[in-house]
């Protein structure tokens, strides 16, 4: 699904994100990217999503080199992707529902057909109850369901959510990751960006970890038990 | 166009429109910037219109004095008139004696006194030519002059040729200012309607860099934008005509009297359905122009960071 290959990011300001990262990420598979702030968790995601690409290397998605996505095909690249913010970035002046629906609208979605699948996805995240409600009148956990709910609704195969849980108590993190643990059981292939090791230990998917732009460890699954 | 899509344009027409009702005072302040802007080079197109067509009037009423040779003996006079009188530049031509020259010139100089001591008419007889009105325009005029300068029995020919010639001139230079007039205005429109797509841009930064995340395309992005300089431009446009209709209707009083005053029917035409349907036009056009070039380089410049 996602391949690495010698991938390096430099800054303008000389500043290296990343160092000559090689990696593969399977189809269906769920892991973690840990590592400090500053790590480059947020590039390698970043590059992904083509919010930015890399000085060198390569990056490969879904079989196709990110290199040679030109700029107007990037939103239809991003369209096969769901993105989950740690910040939620909904929109304040929408309702839940125009927010989880706003993926579909982009893509151009029938009306009937996209209040089935928003419905579904907040039915998923535990929120159709309130799909009429304005975000800044939910709490911190529902506004990062109701993230989740419109990462979801147009159905892509590969999830990325950058420090998902970073604002969020134990609690409500460990429900979120079982939200996105259910995602991962229907076949999407999903990447977590989390500096929270509790949790990481407590999921023991496998673990890539980052230190100042270079992989230093990849760890299989079940590293947790030994 | 699917049928999803064209609901979808529809959707986003009619939120615009909403985002703009949203604001009626800022709306409203743009609205009649984009009205005035408009509204004046319509006025002025319709004041030079009318003023044309005047110009028209008065120089179709304009006739050349032919005076005759002296030795010119009446039935060859006569027979001038006649021939003139065929031709198709003129619309009529008038013989008038040397009497009837002698009792007019007293008549309106009053120098009959004088006149009575004279021992014999000194004045030749005069053939007044009217040409048509649709020739006379200076070019015609000019032609028919040296025409009837030509024949050997007219000694001279009176035209004032002058003032038809300034007028035409003044018209003409009306005419080009008008026309840069409202290129400027036009580009002002353009401006207005840029910048306030500009502003618009940027209070919903947050809003358009999250669409561009979930995959909203530039085409996407811009459409709102299109959407909401469309509509400044036709309300503007609709502005526009109100505002000259309410001139026209508060000029129309005065122009009348002035033009009764002047012995002319000269009315200031309305602006009528076709110009409205011009104004209808042209501000959406300039309307969309506007948001098109503002927001092309603005939101390119917006990216997800």
């Amino acid at each position: 699904m996602i391949r690495f290959e010698q991938v390096s990011k430099r800054y303008p300001d000389g500043q290296e994100a990343l160092r000559q990262l090689s990696f593969h990420i399977d189809a269906g598979e769920m892991l973690f990217l840990t590592g400090h702030s500053g790590a480059g968790k947020s590039t390698l995601l970043r590059l992904i999503a083509l919010l930015e690409r890399c000085s060198s290397g390569q990056v490969q998605v879904d079989g196709r080199n990110l290199a040679k996505v030109r700029r107007e095909e990037i939103p239809e690249h991003r369209r096969k992707l769901g993105i989950i913010f740690q910040d939620h970035r909904l929109l304040p002046d929408r309702s839940v529902f125009d927010n989880v629906a706003l993926p579909l609208l982009v893509a151009g979605c029938r009306s009937e057909e996209t209040a089935k699948r928003v419905r579904a996805a907040l039915d998923q995240v535990g929120l159709l109850h309130k799909e009429k409600s304005m975000p800044l009148s939910l709490s911190g956990g529902e506004q990062q369901r109701v993230g989740i709910a419109r990462a979801v609704v147009a159905r892509p195969a590969l999830l990325l959510a950058d420090e998902p849980t970073g604002n969020l108590d134990p609690e409500l993190s460990n429900e979120i990751m079982d939200l996105f643990l259910r995602f991962n059981q229907v076949g999407v292939t999903v990447l977590i960006a989390s500096h929270d090791v509790a949790i990481i230990r407590r999921m023991g998917k496998r673990v890539l970890v980052l230190d100042q732009g270079e992989l230093t460890h990849d760890l299989a699954p079940g590293w947790s038990n030994d | 166009m699917t049928r999803a899509g064209l609901r979808q344009h529809l959707d986003t027409a009619s939120d615009s429109l909403r985002r703009l009702a949203r604001q009626p005072l800022a709306s409203l302040m743009t609205l009649a910037v984009i009205a005035i802007t408009l509204a004046l080079p319509a006025g002025l197109h319709l004041v030079l219109a009318s003023a044309n067509q005047l110009s028209h009037h008065w120089a179709g009423s304009g006739s050349l004095s032919t005076f005759l040779r002296a030795e010119v003996r009446p039935a060859e006079a006569e027979q001038l008139r006649a021939k003139l009188q065929g031709q198709e530049a003129i619309e009529q031509v008038e013989l008038l004696s040397q009497e009837q020259a002698l009792s007019e010139f007293s008549l309106y100089s009053g120098f009959d006194e004088a006149l009575g001591l004279l021992e014999e008419n000194p004045l030749p007889m005069v053939l007044l030519v009217r040409p048509r009105a649709d020739l006379a325009q200076p070019d015609g005029m000019a032609q028919l002059l040296g025409q009837l300068r030509q024949e050997p029995l007219i000694e001279h020919v009176v035209v004032d040729l002058e003032w038809v010639k300034r007028l035409a001139a003044i018209t003409e230079t009306a005419r080009r200012a008008l026309l840069l007039l409202s290129l400027l205005l036009g580009l002002t429109v353009l401006l207005v309607i840029g910048n306030t797509i500009r502003l618009e841009i940027r209070t919903r930064q947050d809003e358009i860099i999250v669409v561009k995340l979930v995959g909203g395309s530039d085409a996407f992005v811009r459409r709102p934008f299109i959407y909401t300089g469309f509509w400044y431009g036709l309300f503007g446009g609709l502005g526009a005509w109100l505002l000259v209709v309410f001139a026209g209707a508060l000029l129309q009083g005065p122009i009348t009297e002035l033009a009764r005053l002047y012995q002319s029917d000269y009315q200031l035409g309305l602006l009528n359905l076709s110009s409205l349907g011009l104004l209808l036009l042209l501000g959406p056009l300039l309307g969309v122009l506007g948001a098109w070039s503002a927001s092309g380089r603005h939101l390119r410049a917006l990216e997800p960071e």
